[in-house]
């Protein structure tokens, strides 16, 4: 493993300035990642997980803004790239996923069409050697007949096949870092099998550091090397996927694991987290987790930030569960 | 709506391409099918004018005034023709004029409708593009735009300009193009904020690329409905402003022209010479607006069935 992590993100805040306030979004995300490794970054609806990936990318719309902390990738911090600099990153060395294959790719445009200009757009190269590579990647996903797959509209293909067609379009111009943002949730869980042992082969192959957004604990333990949990715009707990999973030492990863049902809890009660999550508008000071939190204290609502005496992890709170074992 | 009643046209396992699940959807209206057909025999007629009419009105030496004002059916003085429309009161046979008048005025709308057109989906998407200031001025100037008459911003613009195919044809362009600048705009905005056009963004194509490959092809379908309706809104203004005298020269004479030629006879019994070109005229533009609605209630994705 190089010593140079593909993405370091280092205390990013991104805030949306609306009339109704100041929504802190992402407010002090850090975390890295490694080339060819794979991050699951978890949380709620909300959380700022997706913020956090379009402000890799640089895409942050009006009102939003990053206010400040550091996106270094391989090294260079791109938050002060211009637009032109940026895009030229987009789609070459920084790819996205989506989430609903229905709808991320052109309806009026062939795949072909689609595949071709993303090559072009980044390289010089003729239509042929750009449709040369479009089959190539189509293949690399393991889309059978990829040459009858290029001349399709969008609409002719099943959302599994979309989804491998985006994936493809997301490796074309093998990537450095690929920030994928939920590209499972709309597909069954067969095709999401296939889809995850895809995108684990491709990083493996490839080297491509990947950044796996996901509400899906289980999908996330499948597949991370390393996981970090958001909530309300922070990372809470990040560590190596086992660990955390076997031994999450946050209260709410605890919760969060818990709440995820399994057969040998039928008829049982799931572990629930009392509450809902607290609006980005108005966070209350020190921990954000604390009005839901069973173990909270006096002391968990000053402004302050823990990190944990665990090697490997970083939590953000105050009475880690360090004595527990697995839930 | 029973299902029985819309037995789907099971054809050959052909492969469904978006153009001809279109086509197989307009021909479900029978009204539409024949409003479609009878448009096809509206063009071929102005297409092939010189060709099928008995005369040339322009022709000078075809022309004989003799034959003026002569009724349906008659054969002219020389026993050349028969005016099976009668003559108007120049001479002309009158199914030969109405063919030529038909000519220029489906020409005068179907040139400023595509001109229009293109200026309106370029300012409508800079607008919808742009954001901000840029699109605010641009839409205040459409609202401006839209709430003059359009009748009376025709007739002002022809005064300045002078007659002529060229200057009537400017003059409907910058009565129309706002109706289409704010279809795109709409449109464009509706689009824009689709995932596709997200995803777009992150794959680093540059703005124009986004704007004209991705957004304006998915507008194109209101688009099509705005721009046959404003053909037909184009030559019936056309014909207004010919009926008014300030349109096309009397060497040029388009449908309007015709009924305004014929409209000082009207009393005297020779309605004819009135009549069949507003005849003409009527069919046309109710043909084109039959298959606009059709285009209309096919490209619509809130009416899909």
């Amino acid at each position: 493993m190089s010593a140079v992590p593909t993405l370091q993100v280092e205390d990013l805040k991104t805030h949306f300035f609306t009339r109704a306030g100041v929504v802190k979004a992402v407010d002090g995300v850090s975390f890295e990642v490694m080339p060819g490794e794979i991050l699951g970054l978890v949380g709620e609806s909300g959380s700022g997980k997706s913020i956090t990936g379009f402000s890799i990318l640089g895409l942050i719309d009006q009102p939003g803004r990053i206010v400040s902390g550091a996106i270094r990738f391989k090294g260079e911090d791109i938050t002060r790239l211009d637009e032109e600099k940026l895009r030229a990153l987009r789609g070459n060395r920084i790819a996205m996923i989506f989430q609903d294959p229905m709808m991320t790719l052109n309806p009026v445009l062939r795949i072909d069409t689609q595949m071709v200009e993303t090559v072009r757009a980044h390289a010089d190269v003729s239509h042929t050697e750009a449709l040369e590579r479009a089959r190539e990647a189509l293949s690399l996903v393991g889309i059978p007949a990829p040459e009858r797959r290029l001349k399709a509209y969008p609409h002719e293909m099943s959302g599994g096949m979309r989804q491998r067609v985006a994936i493809a379009i997301a490796f074309i111009n093998k990537p450095d870092l690929v920030i994928a943002d939920e590209p499972t949730t709309a597909l069954d869980v067969t095709i999401q099998a296939q889809i995850l042992y895809e995108a684990q082969e491709l990083c493996r192959k490839t080297g491509t550091a990947m950044v796996w957004i996901s509400h899906d604990l289980a999908v996330i333990s499948a597949l991370a090397d390393r996981i970090a949990v958001m909530y309300a715009g922070r990372v809470v707990e990040a560590g190596r996927a086992d660990d955390v999973i076997a031994r999450p030492i946050h209260p709410y990863t605890h919760g969060l694991l818990g709440s995820v049902p399994t057969r040998n809890q039928r008829g049982s009660r799931l572990i629930q987290i009392p509450g809902m999550t607290p609006s980005l508008l108005d966070l209350p000071t020190g921990c954000a987790f604390a009005a839901r939190c069973d173990r909270a204290v006096a002391d968990c609502r000053l402004e302050q930030a823990i990190t944990a005496p665990v090697a490997g992890r970083r939590v953000r709170c105050c009475r880690p569960l360090l004595e527990q074992v697995a839930p | 709506m029973s299902v029985a009643e819309t037995p789907a046209p099971h054809r050959a396992p052909a492969v469904e391409t978006p153009f001809r699940r279109f086509v197989s959807e307009f021909l479900e209206s029978r009204v539409a099918a024949c409003a479609l057909l009878m448009l096809a025999v509206i063009i071929a007629l102005a297409i092939l004018a010189p060709w099928i009419t008995p005369q040339n009105p322009y022709d000078l030496a075809q022309v004989d005034v003799l034959d003026s004002r002569l009724p349906p059916g008659t054969k002219s003085t020389s026993g050349t023709y028969t005016h099976w429309l009668g003559t108007d009161g120049a001479g002309r046979d009158l199914v030969s004029a109405m063919i030529y008048g038909l000519r220029i005025s489906l020409l005068v709308g179907v040139m400023s409708g595509m001109i229009a057109m293109v200026i309106g989906a370029v300012v409508g998407m800079t607008a919808a593009y742009a954001g901000g200031r840029v699109e605010s001025l641009i839409m205040r100037v459409v609202d401006l735009q839209l709430s003059f008459p359009a009748i009376l911003l025709a007739l002002m613009l022809i005064a300045v300009l002078g007659k002529g195919v060229d200057k009537i044809i400017i003059a409907l362009v910058t009565v129309q193009w706002a109706y289409y600048a704010r279809t795109v705009r709409g449109t464009a905005l509706v689009e824009a904020r689709k995932e596709y056009i997200e995803a777009a963004r992150c794959l680093g194509l540059s703005s124009a690329r986004i704007l004209f490959k991705h957004i304006l092809p998915n507008c194109l379908a209101p688009l099509i409905v705005v721009a046959t309706v404003q053909t037909a809104h184009a030559i019936a203004l056309e014909a207004t402003l010919s009926f008014l005298g300030v349109g096309l020269p009397q060497t040029e004479p388009s449908l309007g022209l015709l009924i305004s030629n014929g409209f000082e006879y009207m009393l005297s019994q020779k309605y004819w010479i009135s009549f069949f070109p507003g005849l003409v005229l009527l069919i046309t533009i109710v043909t084109i607006n039959l298959v606009g609605d059709q285009l209309r209630d096919v490209l619509n994705p809130r009416l899909k069935r």
